[in-house]
């Protein structure tokens, strides 16, 4: 049974408050990812800034995932190199969490027991109870601490995959498409829970995303990819986005934005011809 | 689970009405004459038989050593199960070493194994013991390792991405992600530990529920016979139960 998106999505924290942690800078220099013949990214040279927040945005296929999952340790590149606070990324680590598009919530843990999951190795037991604790108040689910993740719904889940990232305290917490299987009005919330979380602990975030509101609504920087054959994926804009956060949703300026970017990404604006 | 609708007081009775028909048909097959009571002991001397076994001792001894046979092999056969089956599961080299033997050796039936585990290891309790962990090894082997191959690519990426390697991945996503089959296969590795069981303990025991069976062959002692069978059937039914028990606890944690 999954419970409807209903009165228990209320229960966000208005001002999610995550603890402080030491941001990461991300740097990609000449990176290559190739699978067989098929080139995904070839020179890639990319600088995040520890705890900015940058939004990938890019059509199927242009790379975002696969940028964000050598980021992750996930995978390694064909060339070039990694690095997440000068250090070279070698496999999965405790300076980074992930958060996939899917909650991935291990089926037979309660949700403290998926959100312990994301605790970095040899955390004492009294101190990871209490990490899990404040990080399940920090997304709005400490009152569901005992519940297993089919009993929830899909926002909650995500919720708990969120808390699983954070209570690890990562310098750098990747994003790949996080809300894009939830409902509209979830998405929203969960885009404001994200936009808090960031502000509080300072963390660098890179966000790989489809939609360009949820792009201009958190990030600081907004890259687009675009697969240029050969070449593979390429940075086609760097925008940044100097609106203080959190944001406005109807503010005029991102409006701006949003068609110069729906443009680049093949949505022309729809020219309406004088009656 | 099933629901269907009716209490689930209702379905324990359904369960009971066939072993009841066949203790009625039973009883009437010797009333009338159908077979002799040599042949075919009714239920009263088949239970005299087991009150005066018990009398003597013989009875408790016999089902003793025979659970205890039981639950060592299946231990033995289930831990070789799982190690071997996870090894094969996880990997592709060990697999593809350990595989096709195993599969080989799966289909050498029980009984051929006796005279050759009587060579190797002697009489005693070891090769029957041996025997019976053979029986519980290859359907937990199988289901592990068919299971492992099996586990959702999405989790075991998560714990990866948590820093989940080699014996914790195995231990804290892999193993649980196949503990539903797991317990499938260990049900059929105990129903198979009885099965081998017997085997063992027909061809050479000098005790147990199987030896009282040939003994009971041999001195015309059917009631002794159908007291072995009776009993293997409760004492199988009851550890089948028992992990039953189990899996469902373990379904309900997920659901």
């Amino acid at each position: 049974m999954v419970l409807t998106p209903g009165p228990m999505e209320e229960q966000l924290p208005a001002a999610p408050s995550a603890e402080p942690v030491d941001a990461l800078d991300v740097e990609l220099r000449r990176v290559q990812r190739t699978f067989g013949a098929h080139r995904v990214l070839q020179d890639l040279d990319l600088r995040i800034d520890a705890g900015s927040t940058v939004a990938l945005l890019g059509a199927s296929g242009s790379g975002k995932s696969t940028l964000l999952r050598l980021v992750a340790g996930l995978d390694r590149p064909t060339g070039g190199t990694v690095s997440v606070g000068g250090e070279a990324v070698r496999g999965p680590g405790r300076r980074t969490a992930v958060v996939f598009q899917e909650p991935r919530l291990l089926p037979w843990r309660d949700l403290a027991g998926n959100v312990a999951l994301g605790l970095p190795l040899g955390t004492p037991r009294a101190q990871g109870r209490d990490a899990v604790r404040h990080r399940l108040e920090t997304v709005g689910l400490a009152d569901f601490a005992g519940h297993r993740p089919r009993r929830v719904s899909g926002g909650m889940a995500q919720r708990a995959a969120l808390a699983r990232a954070l209570v690890r305290r990562p310098g750098v917490l990747l994003l790949d498409e996080p809300f894009a299987a939830l409902d509209a009005l979830t998405r929203l919330r969960m885009q404001d829970l994200l936009d808090g979380v960031q502000r509080s602990s300072g963390t660098t975030v890179l966000l790989v995303t489809h939609d360009v509101d949820e792009a201009l609504h958190l990030a600081d920087r907004v890259l687009v990819l675009a697969a240029d054959g050969e070449r593979g994926a390429q940075v086609v804009r760097d925008l940044r986005v100097d609106a203080p956060r959190p944001r406005d949703r109807a503010d005029a300026q991102l409006a701006a934005l949003r068609v110069e970017l729906l443009e680049l990404l093949g949505v022309p604006r729809t020219t309406r011809t004088p009656s | 689970m099933t629901g269907g609708g009716s209490r689930p007081g209702g379905r324990w009775l359904l369960g009971l009405v066939l072993p009841v028909l066949l203790l009625v048909a039973w009883q009437l097959s010797s009333t009338l004459g159908f077979f002799s009571a040599n042949q075919l002991p009714p239920p009263p001397d088949v239970l005299a038989a087991a009150r005066r076994l018990w009398g003597t001792g013989t009875l408790q001894h016999n089902i003793a050593i025979s659970v205890q046979r039981v639950l060592i092999g299946f231990a033995c056969g289930a831990v070789a199960g799982i190690v071997l089956g996870g090894l094969t599961g996880l990997s592709r080299w060990v697999s593809d070493l350990l595989s096709p033997t195993l599969g080989a050796l799966r289909s050498v039936p029980s009984l051929a194994w006796v005279p050759l585990l009587g060579l190797w290891i002697g009489i005693g309790e070891t090769p029957k013991i041996v025997l019976v962990a053979i029986g519980a090894f290859f359907p937990v082997y199988t289901t592990v390792s068919s299971a492992l191959a099996h586990v959702d690519p999405a989790l075991l990426e998560v714990g990866r991405a948590y820093g989940r390697r080699g014996v914790r991945l195995f231990g804290e996503v892999l193993l649980p992600a196949t503990a539903p089959s797991l317990l499938s296969g260990l049900r059929l590795g105990l129903a198979q530990s009885w099965l081998f069981l017997v085997a063992a303990e027909l061809i050479s025991s000098a005790i147990g529920l199987g030896y009282q069976m040939t003994n009971g062959q041999n001195t015309g002692r059917t009631d002794e016979v159908l007291l072995a069978i009776v009993l293997l059937a409760l004492l199988g039914k009851l550890s089948d139960v028992v992990l039953g028990l189990v899996e469902r606890q373990v379904a309900l944690r997920r659901a």
